[in-house]
């Protein structure tokens, strides 16, 4: 969350309850929202490691709000960060683990495991259907959001596939 | 009273001849029954005989042993001209290849079942306009086959095969030649004539499509291997991306 929050700050300073909500607004409902104790702790980090700096606001009745500017550093840092190449997609090789050594314990057979992760794999489909017919047609980021989910499941499912023919 | 399946097999067998007279069992005992407004998605790698369960259900190859039913009246035993008869009047189809007539346009294409299946020419003229506006083909109804795209020539096939309002759709990869976008269209429309009480047996190999479905059937070698209810998510309120995908940064 380092990165996306100095990204924002990059544009204008923010208070922390300022950053989630414009985290939420850019991704929708598309990905899990975050939460605001996460976002403070990462902005203390920050501030200690010199990235951030902030001023108190002072609020009438309130206590006082702090406000996050991004620092030279701040920036030097996210522009490494941009600039640097993103590692690929991470292969979730936990069901893999269980495929292949499960059987080996007799405590499963491989065809009920890949039956039952199929069955696993299109439930998360139709649930990223439901969620792409409640997300605003103009939120560009959250639908390719969707539909990146969508085609890592169509791999996972072809792999499935692959691993029914293949393995004994 | 208890309504029939729309389709069931009983222990279906389908065995080819190899070019040098070997046989090739394709479809080995398989038990199947759709009921009314099920959505059932086929799947399994290639050559495990999903093209031809769903050829024998419709009765376009003949079955080695075994019954199918449809709607309740045995159909393996009719003759050819009989089962082209039921087919008409109970089955869409649509295939990997759409074949399309190639040299009539595309609204007659989509109005030659229901035509063939007794509608009214006004009737079928109706439903064709709702089924080519629903899949974006409104504009090229007067086109030929040619001159359209692959996308927009399955798009039409699909149009066809629901002309009919047919008992049973009957579906082998329909999405297989269509970018995401051309999907997209297609899924819509069988999302929604499913919610209207359609029947679909379809092959597919695309995550999306097999997503609305009610219920898989994976074949293995010619069997079933698994038949049943998709999964819907478990206790949480609704999935999101972030089950699938993690971002960083
Ligand atoms: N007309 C045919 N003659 C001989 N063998 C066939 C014929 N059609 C299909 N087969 C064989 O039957 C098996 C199942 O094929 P098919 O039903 O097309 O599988 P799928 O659709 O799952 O890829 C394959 O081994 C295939 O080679
Ligand atoms: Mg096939």
């Amino acid at each position: 969350m380092r990165q996306s929050l100095l990204a924002l700050l990059a544009k204008e300073p923010a208070h922390g309850y300022e950053l989630k909500q414009a985290l939420e607004a850019i991704f929708g409902s598309a990905y899990p929202s975050p939460n605001i104790g996460q976002i403070y702790v990462t902005l203390g980090r920050l501030e200690k490691d010199g990235y951030v700096r902030s001023v108190g606001v002072e609020q009438s009745n309130r206590p006082n709000k702090k406000v996050y500017y991004i620092t030279a550093a701040g920036r030097e840092a996210l522009l490494t960060w941009v600039e640097e190449p993103t590692e690929g997609p991470r292969v979730r090789d936990e069901f893999f683990m269980k495929l292949v050594l499960a059987p080996m314990t007799g405590l499963s057979d491989r065809m009920a495991l890949i039956n039952r992760q199929r069955r696993h794999y299109l439930g998360l489909i139709r649930d990223l259907d439901e969620l792409a017919e409640r997300t605003d047609p103009g939120n560009r980021v959250a639908l390719l959001l969707i539909e990146g989910a969508m085609l890592h499941l169509q791999a996972d499912l072809d792999w499935l596939e692959r691993c029914q023919e293949e393995l004994p | 009273m208890t309504t029939a399946p729309v389709v069931r097999a009983v222990n279906l067998v389908k065995i080819y001849q190899s070019g040098r007279g070997l046989p090739v069992p394709a479809v080995r005992g398989v038990d199947l029954a759709v009921e009314p407004g099920e959505f059932v998605a086929i799947m399994g790698p290639s050559g495990s005989g999903k093209s031809t369960l769903v050829h024998l259900l419709g009765g376009l190859d003949t079955r080695t042993s075994g019954e199918i039913w449809l709607d309740g009246k045995r159909a393996d035993t009719l003759s050819e001209s009989g089962w082209a008869v039921l087919r008409r009047q109970k089955i869409g189809f649509v295939f990997q290849f759409f074949n399309l007539v190639s040299n009539m346009t595309v609204a007659d294409n989509v109005e030659l079942p229901a035509l063939l299946g007794g509608a009214s020419p006004r009737h079928a003229r109706e439903r064709r306009e709702y089924l080519l506006g629903e899949l974006g083909l409104t504009d090229r109804a007067a086109a030929a086959p040619a001159q359209l795209s692959g996308g927009e020539q399955q798009r039409v096939a699909l149009a066809r095969a629901l002309a009919n309002q047919p008992r049973l759709l009957l579906a082998d990869e329909p999405t297989g030649n269509l970018d995401s976008r051309n999907t997209r269209d297609v899924l819509k429309l069988l999302s929604r004539v499913h919610r209207q009480g359609q029947t679909i047996v379809l092959v597919t190999h695309d995550a999306r499509v097999a997503g609305l479905a009610d219920r898989v059937v994976c074949l293995l070698d010619g069997e079933i291997v698994d038949d049943g209810a998709v999964t819907t998510r478990r206790r949480r309120p609704g999935g999101t991306a972030g089950d699938v995908v993690e971002l960083r940064g």
